[in-house]
């Protein structure tokens, strides 16, 4: 008989309320239920999360490494995109 | 006869066996986030033991801790249910033995955090939490075993033509019982059992399995007769301490 794997998932974990889920890293797991429980075993048992969002791994589009260039270089030299170039007013804090 | 006494070991022996059984399985599981559930599963039922026990040696008054109960009484002490030390088998069988355990365990922590013992209660209501989701977990497991491949669904459904026999334990209701259940300390078996059949024949029906119509009942765990295999898991457990007694790590 053929060894079948378990289709792999992502695992997102929301920490804290008000904070986003972040990806904490991937299990298998037979269907989307039991990925929770798996995620819930596995990635919280140390009471690290207060939510869990799992995503099966083949559902996620990424951008390709030789597109890098294209993608992300041309921000580099774009400097008044943050907002660096403002001069914060006496008194203000936290800006 | 101390009755609270007798009655926290039975459910404190539950938890012991039990957990002790599904420890096996570490480094064994079927697949490593299985056996990582199946391990935290085991670590709840032996931290439920620990209060349980440490309780039950207050109660008892004869200074004893709940090491000294959960390590060094002879098998015809302990007074768990036979289910709990039936080997694990595959994992069908293990699952098996653990639905039908927790869907026992849900119900009856239900009806103790109600318990006129606060005590009692505090610890029924730390560990039904824990409980929901091993019910949650085996009743799944049971419904995808039983409505899966036609493999998995005969090996389901002989793991529980094997255990099916052992249930009827759980509903016993003997002195212990009626003598705790005057002064609200436990309540009714009856109901307890309807409750347990209700959630069981409700996984059952999803998961296509056929509860065995042969109605042989096997028990003896409750009074300290047990079947061999208790026998192994003590010497297993106690060795440590029955070699180097009194010994700490």
């Amino acid at each position: 008989m053929a060894k079948k794997e378990w289709p792999l998932w992502e695992v997102f974990i929301r920490n804290k309320q008000g904070l986003s889920h972040k990806h904490v890293g991937s299990l298998r797991a037979a269907d989307a239920e039991m990925a929770v429980e798996n995620a819930r075993d596995v990635y919280t048992r140390r009471s690290e999360g207060v939510s869990i969002w799992v995503v099966e791994s083949n559902h996620i589009h990424a951008s390709h490494p030789a597109d890098a260039d294209a993608l992300f270089e041309p921000a580099h030299s774009k400097v008044y995109r943050h907002p660096t170039f403002y001069d914060v007013p006496d008194g203000i804090e936290h800006m | 006869m101390n009755a609270l006494f007798e009655y926290l070991l039975r459910v404190g022996d539950d938890s012991l066996i039990l957990g002790h059984r599904l420890s096996e399985w570490c480094g064994h599981g079927p697949i490593l986030e299985e056996d990582i559930a199946m391990t935290n599963i085991a670590l709840d039922l032996v931290g439920q033991a620990t209060s349980i026990l440490k309780y039950a040696g207050e109660v008892e008054g004869k200074n004893r801790s709940e090491d000294d109960l959960a390590f060094l009484r002879f098998d015809r002490d302990y007074r768990n249910l036979l289910l709990v030390e039936q080997p694990n088998g595959d994992f069908g069988m293990t699952m098996m033995r653990q639905f039908l355990f927790d869907a026992y365990r849900k119900p009856l922590f239900e009806q103790l955090t109600n318990s006129s013992d606060s005590q009692l209660a505090a610890i029924a209501e730390k560990s039904l939490k824990e409980t929901k989701y091993h019910l949650r977990h085996s009743a799944e497991w049971t419904i995808r075993l039983g409505d899966g491949t036609e493999e998995s669904h005969q090996r389901v459904q002989e793991a529980l033509d094997t255990l099916w026999r052992y249930t009827p334990e759980m509903f016993i209701d003997d002195e212990i019982e009626s003598e705790l259940r005057k002064t609200g300390v436990t309540f009714s078996v009856e109901e307890l059992h309807a409750s347990w059949t209700k959630i069981a024949k409700e996984v059952f029906d999803e998961a296509t399995l056929v509860i065995p119509d042969n109605n042989w009942e096997q028990s003896g765990g409750r009074k300290g007769y047990h079947s061999e295999h208790l026998g192994y898991i003590l010497a297993e457990l106690q060795y440590m301490q029955r070699a180097y007694p009194g010994m700490k790590w």
